[in-house]
Order: structure tokens, then sequence, then C-alpha cells
């Protein structure tokens, strides 16, 4: 089995996950409420899509 | 042949995945609406879908083809006389599945699959509904004229209430419609929101969020004219 040669320091081990970067998330605005919201989805903020309700999607149903 | 189905199976094995299949269906003509996760949802859409068609044929034969997956017999029942007249002149695309945020958990892609029980032709067409519109903005000056019976009942609740004409909506008791430019009218300090049907007291969460479409005096005239406290009774 093949194994490390040499122990990896902590700057090359830290210069690698230095570039482990987390990307912002593309949001839309909701056509009902206004805010920002994920787009092809209910809006978590009022619960609807297309002018149709639905109350498991609105963020208040279990944060509220 | 039929393509087979891409990716794993749901649950531990063959035998799970079709009880969970037959579980989810039953659910669904139930409930009529239920909240799952959207690869399971992906799965149950075709085979509920096919077992509607069987319901539409409504004969012995493919009641008995439903009753090897959907095992209660009641809901078996409804989905032949409550469900399949409904969509009699639906031809396929019986269910709807909209995306919803993920759950807390774990994360998982979410989404609410319904059955479409609407008749087929509630929504018109685009040239009809251009036509509509063009006679409706023909009407609107000539307010006496007879127009159709849905514009007027607008022009009149607009006229009766007095409210902004892009809310159109009734004024409820107690309440005072907003003004132009969004301050609080003297005295009502209560936001009410006519889209949600919530209302915020200041200082609430959502209170400098909130568009206010009617201001109230208190959070008791808001609920007395129908409104839900925002985020629950605990939250104002």
């Amino acid at each position: 089995m093949a194994v490390p040669k040499r122990k990896m320091s902590r700057s090359n081990t830290r210069s690698r996950r230095a570039n482990w970067k987390a990307t912002p998330v593309a949001l839309s605005t909701c056509p009902q409420c206004k805010a920002p919201a994920p787009a092809h989805q209910a809006c978590p903020s009022c619960g609807t899509y297309k002018g149709r309700y639905y109350a498991t999607a609105d963020r208040t149903e279990h944060e509220g | 042949m039929p393509t087979p189905t891409k990716g794993p199976r749901l649950g531990g094995g063959p035998a799970h995945e079709r009880l969970m299949l037959g579980n989810l269906a039953q659910s669904l003509f139930e409930h009529d609406q239920i909240t799952t996760t959207q690869a399971k949802a992906k799965r149950l859409r075709p085979l509920a879908e096919r077992l509607i068609t069987f319901a539409k044929r409504g004969d012995l034969q493919s009641r008995r083809k439903v009753m090897a997956v959907v095992k209660d017999k009641g809901v078996v029942h409804r989905l032949f006389t409550e469900i399949a007249p409904d969509v009699a002149d639906r031809q396929g695309g019986y269910t709807r599945i909209t995306k919803i945020a993920p759950r807390k958990g774990d994360n998982a892609p979410m989404c609410v699959i319904e059955l479409v029980r609407e008749p087929v032709d509630a929504k018109p067409k685009r040239a009809v509904v251009k036509e509509a519109e063009a006679s409706t903005a023909a009407a609107a000056p000539a307010a006496e004229a007879p127009a159709e019976p849905e514009a007027t009942e607008q022009s009149e609740a607009t006229a009766s209430t007095e409210a902004p004409a892009e809310t159109a909506v009734e004024l409820p008791q107690g309440a005072v419609a907003a003004t132009e430019d969004g301050s609080a009218p003297e005295g009502y300090d209560v936001k009410g929101n006519a889209d949600s049907g919530k209302y915020h007291v200041p200082g609430s969460q959502w209170y400098d969020a909130t568009e206010a479409e009617f201001w109230f005096a208190s959070a008791e005239d808001a609920q007395a004219a129908g409104f839900e406290p925002a985020g629950g009774e605990s939250a104002q």
C-alpha cells in the first residue's frame, strides 16, 4: 500500500484548505412579497409559488 | 421494454421501495397534498398518475390493480369516486410538484406533491386574457356602462372603501387604509398585511419589513377584523 514519505507541513495543509470556499446562494426576488427567495421554489417568507400558497413552505410555520 | 429507473432504490430493497411508494400514494390520495423529499416525489409521480389512469377507467379489473398498490379500501374508493371524476377531462399531468426550502435537520431537498383537481380550463389562453384586459380598460372610464360583472364589482369595492386602487381589497372593520408614503396614521400603529392576513405590532420580528395595507389602532382590533398574529401569539 502506498504511504506518504513525508509529514505534510502545517503550511501545506492550511494553504490547501484555504481554497475551500463557500459560494453565495443565488437568490431572486419573490414576486409576491419582494423578499429574496431561491428561484423555482416556493418563497420561504410568504409560502407562495406562482400564486398558490403552500403552508409547509412558509418559514414562519416552524420558526415562528 | 421500459427504461429502468435511474439511480438507487428507495429504502433498503425492492420490497421496501414498493411498500414506501404504496404508502406515499395512499397518503397522496387521502390528503390531496403531501410534503416529502424530492427523490420520493419524483418516484411517486409516475406511479400515482398510473393509478389515476386506472381510476378513470373505473372497472373492477382496474380497481383490483390499484388495490395491489394502495391497501386501504376507503382511499381507493375516494380515488375512484371523488378524484377520478375531477380529472376526467385532464389528459395526464394529474400531479404537481412544487419545490420548497430544504429540510432543517439534514438539508434534504423537499417538495410538495399534490393532485391537480381544478378544471382544465381554469386558466384561459393568453389571447383571451388580453382581450379581457382590453375590455376592462375600455369599461373603466365609462363606469356607468354595463361592463363585465367582475370589473364592476371591483370598481364598486374601490369606490366604497376608498382604498388605493392597486390593492382593491375590502377594508376591514376598525382599520384605516395605508397612506401613500407608508407612514403610520395618527393613533394607528399596528400593521396589517392584506396578502398574508397577519398583523404586526411595533417591535415584533417582521414589523419593519412589512408593507402595511391597513393600520389598526390595537392588536385586538386587528384580531377582530380576522387578522392573525404574525409568527404566533408569542412573537408579538
